[in-house]
């Protein structure tokens, strides 16, 4: 079969959420362009889009026609040349209407299974449930005559399980997509040791065609990138109980926070990036890797009782953010939940202090915004830590662990065999979590 | 042919121009509308006139309001300024980016005509409606619409690409191209001396090195990058056109007015090329018609406001307007002789690229700031008018060099 036929008749399993919806766009434009080939006028393209929910595949076609008609917008140039037979197409806008409307022909939406017995290609981005999502694929792959190609989008259980659980015969593999997937340029890739050769080479091509920079992953629970980031986010949290032991909760998350951030010049400090991602999905990941990874115990507790509470973050259905372990106004946060008192506390309260505390950046410091594409950005890194290295703060002194350890779990997942070398675990965290510098470098011991 | 009576322009004023580049500008934040523009720029010069009541007609000149706001009948406008332009005649007229230049003349007739001693002409364009690529789309309306089919996703940009590569063929694509970055760096550096400038804000230290960015043509055109290109902008400007005997009933002293001299207007086919793609033959034409028509030669001007819509157009605007022989105008302009305090400053607020280009409005604009030149009244743009050349000229393109319009501005 070739990479077209594969394409011809896809399922998005969980289309209506925040990481199908992505997946869904990127294909569905793929196979749109294919099918806009004047080789491919005879063939049809049909792309399932299956969710539980009618409300979310609702909200799917609102986000496929305002994300395709901005792709459209960004590539009429090359889109003129492809209606170019079209007489009836005449201004930019008639060419991104029809676009739009060819992308959108070929989504068929569906709350039921049924359809993607049909398919050839299933991309699956449920629930991360092992068992839900044995369920779903063992039921699929029951019933559809085609010996479809699995892609799930899982983030942290081993391919090679579902594969066996769901009796795949090695037609799965893992292309973790980052969030949000149309913008995002890294996806990881699983295979396991049963993954068929056809399968890698169709998805990298795949990736190929998508521009996205793909990261090789061994099959291990969490893979390289939530290998890192739930590692990262455990010591975070052990800092604040560290800290809080002698002061407050909220003052300590802060500081873990602004240090995580400011310090070590990352886009968002740790906390915000649990919020971003999900208190209830960090934690159940970790549930996923602690389950398989039997030396070490990746749980909180912490994690755990802010969700009873109902304190768990994530994102609105219009990619704002919802409140978690911080509370957000116009994205940036402005309070700290205070689990005794059971609200927010305002960071306005006590942010001089604990700024007082920290002690101050380093001079030759720059916002991350203005690191990441800087073309100078070696330079400002190495003044940056160098001096902070230099300093007697406690901003400096926790800046310092907090790399330290990162570097150590970096560097532990290619002792672990998780990650095929050093390289790939800095692309990963360069790439998917747009960190100014990898994890293992100069920087720190 | 001289005219036969004398003419004066007085009381102009711009609005800001608004789009990129202006700190107050916000794509996804409202903006005000082309009612708003209108108003502001015509009671401006009216409050210098003395009202409503002293004007005997107004015109304004607009490219597309009709798809740009979805407004046509602009004339009905006028007695929204000031209520005693009720029942007063006014006129809306059309020639793409030439428009503005259109009202002028338009206004200029009227008092040859002596059907009006006193008119008030508008430039207005609102473009920031819609986003670039469908701006492309209702720009295009300036070129052939038989055309549109295949031609580039951003029609214009496309037209001058074309003009750029046979002018990089034909005389050599480094010497244009630093020529292009060059034309550039003089627009920025005269915005940032006029506070309406759309480019006014702009801080960035080494422009040429900028402009020289290789161009994409995946993403846009061949030959030209982004900053070769004018604005998309909202703005209005607004000018009285007057008679000796205006001018005594607006209690206005000819030194506060430039006196207009001489105009040529000239006119190409729309549904045909131009015949040599490195010339703007049609600008040559006006420009040489409004000289024979004041009496002086382009060695008489202190200043010139061309249509620099692209840098391409600047650098052949050189050699049409005759200061520099085909192919000579990259070197002209490379050698510094069009910056503000060179042989013969160009585009001294910054022109399109660098104070915007409402492209209706334009004309008018170029009218103003010549006059606020003449009469001393630029602020810190201000050049030095030399007593021996007290002129200035203004050349205002429609399309691809199709309908053009050149005025001679003497100073009061």
């Amino acid at each position: 079969m070739t990479y077209v036929n594969r394409l011809q008749n896809v399922t998005v399993l969980g289309a209506g959420g925040k990481m199908g919806s992505g997946i869904l766009l990127l294909t569905a434009m793929e196979m749109t362009d294919l099918s806009l080939l004047p080789e491919n006028k005879d063939k049809d393209f049909i792309i399932n889009a299956v969710d539980v929910s009618d409300k979310a595949l609702s909200g799917l076609m609102d986000f496929l026609k305002t994300q395709v008609t901005k792709a459209a917008e960004k590539k009429t140039v090359i889109l003129r040349e492809t209606y170019k037979d079209r007489s009836d197409l005449i201004e930019n806008s008639d060419i991104i209407k029809q676009y739009v409307f060819d992308v959108m022909k070929i989504v068929r939406c569906t709350t039921r299974l049924e359809p993607c017995y049909d398919s050839t290609l299933i991309f699956e981005a449920i629930k991360e449930d092992p068992d839900l999502k044995v369920k779903i694929l063992s039921q699929i792959v029951g019933n559809n005559k085609k010996s479809p190609w699995f892609f799930t989008n899982t983030s942290s259980i081993p391919i090679h399980e579902l594969d066996e659980s769901a009796k795949l015969d090695g037609r799965i593999l893992g292309f973790h997509f980052y969030n949000p997937p149309a913008v995002q340029k890294l996806a990881e890739l699983i295979s396991s040791d049963s993954t068929q050769k056809e399968v890698i080479e169709f998805a990298l091509q795949y990736a190929k065609k998508l521009r996205k920079t793909i990261v090789h992953s061994n099959d291990v629970a969490g893979f390289i990138g939530n290998g890192h980031f739930m590692r990262d986010a455990l010591f975070g949290i052990s800092e604040v109980e560290r800290l809080s032991e002698k002061g407050s909760f909220v003052e300590a998350v802060y500081k873990i926070n602004k240090v995580s951030q400011d310090f070590l010049i990352r886009p968002m400090g740790i906390f915000q990036l649990v919020d971003y991602v999900g208190l209830d999905v960090c934690s159940y990941i970790m549930s996923v890797m602690n389950s398989r990874l039997s030396d070490q115990n990746l749980h909180s507790s912490l994690l755990d009782s802010l969700i009873v509470k109902g304190v768990v973050g994530g994102q609105f259905a219009d990619g704002s953010q919802k409140d978690g372990l911080l509370k957000y106004e116009k994205g940036r946060p402005v309070g700290i939940y205070n689990p005794d008192e059971e609200e927010y506390t305002l960071i306005s309260e006590f942010q001089e202090k604990c700024d007082k505390e920290l002690g101050t950046l380093p001079k030759a410091t720059l916002p991350w915004r203005a690191v990441i594409g800087n073309p100078a950005k070696k330079d400002i890194l190495s003044d940056h830590f160098k001096e902070l290295n230099s300093m007697k703060t406690l901003g400096a002194e926790l800046a310092g662990n907090y790399g330290e350890q990162s570097k150590k779990i970096a560097l532990q997942l290619v002792t672990d065999n998780v990650a095929r070398n050093e390289e790939d675990v800095n692309t990963i965290l360069l790439t998917g979590f747009y960190h100014s510098y990898g994890p293992i470098n100069e920087y720190f011991k | 042919m001289k005219l036969r009576k004398k003419i004066y322009m007085t009381a102009g004023y711009n609005t800001i121009s608004l789009g990129t580049g202006r700190k107050e500008f916000h794509p996804k934040k409202s903006r005000p509308g082309i009612d708003h523009y209108i108003k502001e720029s015509g009671k401006a010069t009216l409050d210098k006139i003395g009202g409503g009541k002293n004007v005997d007609e107004c015109v304004i000149g607009n490219f597309m309001a009709a798809r740009f706001n979805k407004q046509a009948n602009l004339p009905g406008f006028f007695p929204m300024i000031d209520d005693d332009l009720k029942w007063k005649p006014a006129i809306a007229v059309e020639g793409a980016c030439a428009s503005g230049g259109l009202a002028l003349v338009t206004g200029i007739k009227s008092v040859l005509a002596e059907t009006a001693d006193v008119v008030l002409t508008i430039g207005v364009e609102v473009q920031n409606t819609v986003k670039a690529i469908y701006g492309a789309d209702i720009l295009a309306g300036a070129g052939w619409y038989g055309e549109r089919k295949t031609g580039h996703a951003y029609f214009f940009p496309g037209k001058f690409s074309d003009r750029a590569g046979a002018y990089f063929e034909k005389y050599g694509r480094e010497k244009s191209r630093k020529a292009l970055a060059r034309w550039y760096r003089n627009a920025i550096e005269n915005a940032r001396l006029c506070p309406t400038a759309q480019e006014f804000h702009n801080k960035i230290e080494d422009l040429e090195t900028m402009a020289l960015m290789e161009p994409n043509p995946k993403a846009f055109v061949n030959n030209l990058n982004v900053f070769d290109c004018s604005k998309v902008s909202d703005a209005a400007s607004a000018i009285a056109i007057v008679s000796e005997d205006g001018l005594h009933r607006i209690s206005i002293s000819k030194d506060d007015a430039v006196e207009i001299i001489g105009f040529g207007q000239a006119q190409y086919d729309i549904t045909k090329p131009p015949a040599d793609l490195t010339r703007l033959e049609t600008t040559e034409t006006a420009v040489k018609k409004a000289f024979e028509s004041a009496g002086i030669t382009k060695d008489d001007l202190a200043m010139v406001e061309c249509h620099d819509c692209f840098t391409i157009a600047g650098v052949m605007g050189t050699e049409a307007i005759g200061f520099a022989k085909p192919g000579e105008g990259a070197d002209f302009v490379a050698d510094g002789n069009t910056t503000r305090d060179g042989k013969i400053p160009f585009n001294t607020t910054g022109g399109l690229i660098g104070w915007g280009h409402p492209t209706g409005g334009t004309g008018v604009h170029q009218a103003v700031t010549i006059w606020e030149q003449l009469t001393g009244k630029a602020g810190d743009a201000q050049i030095k008018i030399p007593d021996e050349k007290p002129y200035g000229l203004s050349v205002n393109m429609g399309g691809d060099d199709k309908t053009v319009v050149a005025i001679v501005y003497k100073r009061g």
